[in-house]
């Protein structure tokens, strides 16, 4: 299959990243307290940001609609506790997963192209992208060619992207790029801005097989990009931190983060997104806590 | 849904706790290890600026209390302190960094509630620095020997120490510990509006067992200044402050035999070049300028940016200085806190007036400040020449002028072309550049992609009008010390 060229003269050269440097801004973002209505609220808006996850070999039927219930139900105990944004399977189970969220707010999100390596065809992947596609994702989640990548064909990368991003009609997509692969900050800024210019509409950090995933250090890098190519531009892409946030108390950071190099206009799941699988009840026992002044165990919220 | 749960999600106001700090209505002097009321019987007022109340009464010192410390502290050091084996006064000074440690805390909340400061800054940079600069120097005390090999080494006598309003805990650190690392004793005068930490320190020097007098404490103005540098018993001056107070000390001490260090004024050139890592460099310039609301005497208030990135990183800069607060500085969140004085409040708006008169285009973020207590927004001078008044002289505030340059050799020839050479910022991602330009600029200390950073182990100092001698590291340690 012949490859059309999308890659234009119009990606900057990236700027370069001093880690040490971000490192310090990090604690900066760190270092913010964020107590009574500012946590309640923030932690409100994590929950409506989650793509609940599942990308498992043994991921069944059975499995997945329990999910899709609990991304609707979050904790019935409690009112007003928002859904979660997504929930994010396999292709195979796109048609299932879309049955269970028909009639809610709750989209559904299919990792496509080969996911988590990548390493198949062009044409495999459009393929596996078109299925997700057919049978009724929202939103894709691509893998980058991160192999491609490292000895540095770039051009390869960005037209594979641009050629999913054509293949997903009107699903959104999402660019995972792997950064634990990727390994320096100057590689996950440089990656950042191929699959901002080829079209992404989000961009992810992780597949969530690799460690480490979703740094806070990756994510500001990847914060960034999107603030340069707004600032040159004024069009929105969405970020999506995956694998490795936990904990409320992080899940804060990052918005905190967004909030400072991005501003309010990005709070909101239409342009950020956790994928995260077990932050959800992190999240739910804070806010019970500042409801009731009481921590409750595990035991107290359902896990999947 | 989304849209109530974003809307204008801002922190919420995060105090940090007073109710466990000890505040004396009144404070005495502490000379010979007693506390002693001062012989005019004179106290005066000392405020928060973030509110203008009064947090406590100090005294304030006599040329004959001067004298009385200084006797106390030549007894000390003739009949104990010079005695002492070193690995004895090591463990003094381990103890004054450990109780030191053990109460940073309220350290931290006196320090922010007198001097302005923010919490942030005080709790993560001021107290664990100057508990630091007590470690570092207890470590050296045994030690002289292998610090200075093969020369003969001496204490000074009694060092009289005078330290400015901008960190007060931590400037009595540094005058402190390596004074009684080195063998002496000492007298030192806090800043008149920030004598609270000082005198904290004195009653945790008193818990430690200090022998009396090897420390004495005596607050008070310009006057009480005087009588230490004029007190013919005292064998050192060590003065950080103002160049023209350190100009009148230069020439006080001319022809005694006194030692002395000066530490300075400054004007420090903040560069940044075309292949700077470019958000880390706007961030470097935002710590270089608005840390402590720009009270730093290294503050990197000249800003050079080479012309084909200035556009950006002059957009970069506006939009991080959006999300910095000002208000507050016992609020968590707080990034710019409140001006030390109502003076020196003044002195910056008549800097930011001549700006304007100048015809230089300013800028000042949208935000909200605190209407009692002394604020003053975080400011940008934008196409300012090197012949305007404030990118000369030394505003000692959130200001920060920008100029541009075209070349390697340009930049090197605009920033050393200043009074002043205490400090100086280098952002590339050339190792190379940056070596060449710490080797050709004028100044103390030189950070390369970064600002602002502090460590015991570095000597700090400057050259021209920011003074002479050095702090911290070895090279502080023997400004106190005759070596032969």
């Amino acid at each position: 299959m012949e490859i059309k060229s999308y890659i234009s003269n119009k990606i900057p050269v990236s700027p370069s990243i001093d880690k040490v440097g971000v490192e310090e801004r990090i604690a900066r973002f760190q270092s913010r307290s964020i107590k009574n209505e500012a946590k309640k609220q923030g932690l409100n808006m994590v929950l409506s940001m989650i793509d609940l996850t599942t990308l498992e070999g043994k991921d069944t039927e059975g499995k997945v609609k329990q999910m899709c219930y609990k991304a609707k139900h979050l904790h019935d105990h409690f009112d007003g506790i928002p859904q979660v944004a997504a929930v994010c399977v396999y292709p195979s189970m796109v048609a299932i997963a879309k049955n269970e969220l028909r009639n809610s707010s709750v989209k559904v999100a299919s990792v496509a192209t080969g996911f988590p390596s990548g390493q198949t065809s062009l044409a495999l992947k459009l393929k596996d992208t078109k299925f997700a596609v057919e049978q009724g994702a929202d939103e894709i989640d691509m893998v980058i060619s991160r192999g491609k990548f490292l000895t540095g064909e770039f051009a390869y990368v960005f037209d594979e992207i641009a050629a999913v991003k054509e293949t997903c009609g009107k699903a959104r997509l999402k660019v995972i790029l792997e950064t634990g692969e990727l390994v320096t900050l100057d590689n996950v800024r440089k990656a950042s801005d191929i699959a901002i210019y080829a079209g992404a509409d989000f961009i992810k950090t992780s597949t969530g097989k690799i460690q480490p995933a979703a740094t806070m250090q990756v994510t500001y890098t990847m914060l960034m990009a999107i603030r340069d190519y707004y600032d040159e531009t004024g069009i929105m892409v969405g970020m999506k931190p995956a694998g490795g946030i936990s904990t409320a108390k992080l899940a804060l950071h990052n918005l905190v983060m967004v909030k400072e190099i991005l501003g309010t206009k990005w709070l909101s799941n239409e342009w950020f997104r956790f994928g995260a699988s077990s932050l959800a009840n992190d999240v739910l026992m804070q806010l019970v806590k500042i409801e009731t002044g009481v921590y409750q165990s595990n035991d107290y919220f359902s896990i999947d | 849904m989304k849209k109530e749960l974003n809307d204008n999600w801002d922190y919420s106001s995060s105090l940090e706790a007073i109710n466990h700090i000890q505040l004396k209505k009144k404070y005495n002097l502490f000379i010979d290890g007693k506390w002693i009321a001062p012989s005019k019987n004179t106290y005066f007022k000392t405020i928060n600026p973030a509110n203008e109340e009064t947090l406590a009464e100090i005294a304030s010192a006599s040329k004959e209390d001067v004298d009385l410390a200084v006797k106390a502290a030549r007894k000390a050091y003739t009949n104990v302190w010079s005695k002492m084996p070193a690995s004895e006064r090591a463990k003094y000074i381990y103890r004054i960094a450990r109780l030191m440690q053990e109460r940073a805390r309220e350290f931290a909340v006196i320090e922010s509630l007198e001097s302005g400061k923010t919490i942030r800054e005080s709790r993560d940079v001021d107290i664990p620095l100057a508990c630091n600069h007590f470690f570092y120097y207890a470590g050296w005390a045994d030690k002289l020997d292998y610090a200075f090999p093969n020369q003969k080494i001496e204490s000074l006598g009694v060092a009289g120490q005078i330290i400015p309003w901008n960190f007060p805990l931590l400037m009595a650190a540094w005058k402190i510990a390596p004074a009684l690392a080195a063998g002496n004793t000492v007298v030192l005068k806090p800043a008149e509006t920030t004598s609270l930490t000082a005198l904290k320190l004195a009653e945790i020097i008193e818990e430690s067992g200090l022998p009396p007098g090897v420390v004495n404490i005596v607050t008070g103005f310009g006057e009480t200044g005087a009588a230490i540098v004029n007190h013919p018993d005292i064998n050192k001056i060590a003065f950080t402050g103002s160049t023209a107070v350190g100009k009148i000390i230069q020439k006080a001490l001319v022809g005694t035999s006194k030692k002395v260090t000066l530490e300075l004024g400054g004007k420090s050139a903040n560069i940044i070049f075309e292949d700077a890592p470019i958000d880390q460099a706007v961030e470097g310039i935002v710590n270089g300028i608005f840390f402590n609301q720009g009270h730093v005497c290294c503050a990197g208030s000249r800003l050079y940016v080479q012309e084909g990135i200035a556009e950006k990183v002059i957009k970069k800069l506006k939009q991080r200085m959006e999300s910095l607060y000002v208000g507050d500085p016992l609020d968590k969140n707080t990034d710019i806190g409140a001006i030390n004085s109502k003076e020196q409040l003044q002195t910056i708006e008549k800097y930011l007036k001549i700006g304007l008169d100048e015809g230089t285009e300013m800028y000042q973020p949208k935000c909200t400040i605190p209407k009692k207590g002394f604020y003053c927004a975080p400011t940008l001078f934008l196409n300012v020449a090197q012949s305007s008044i404030i990118a000369q002289e030394e505003i000692f505030g959130p200001v920060l002028t920008i100029q541009t340059f075209r070349t390697v050799d340009e930049v090197i020839q605009k920033a050393n072309n200043s009074p002043f050479g205490l400090a100086a910022g280098v952002w590339t991602d050339k190792g190379s550049r940056i070596f060449n330009l710490t080797s050709k600029l004028r100044a103390g200390v030189i950070w390369a992609n970064c600002y602002n950073k502090f460590d015991p182990t570095s000597p700090f100092g400057g050259y021209k009008e920011s003074g002479f001698g050095r702090e911290g590291g070895l090279h502080g340690l023997s400004a106190y010390l005759k070596l032969s």
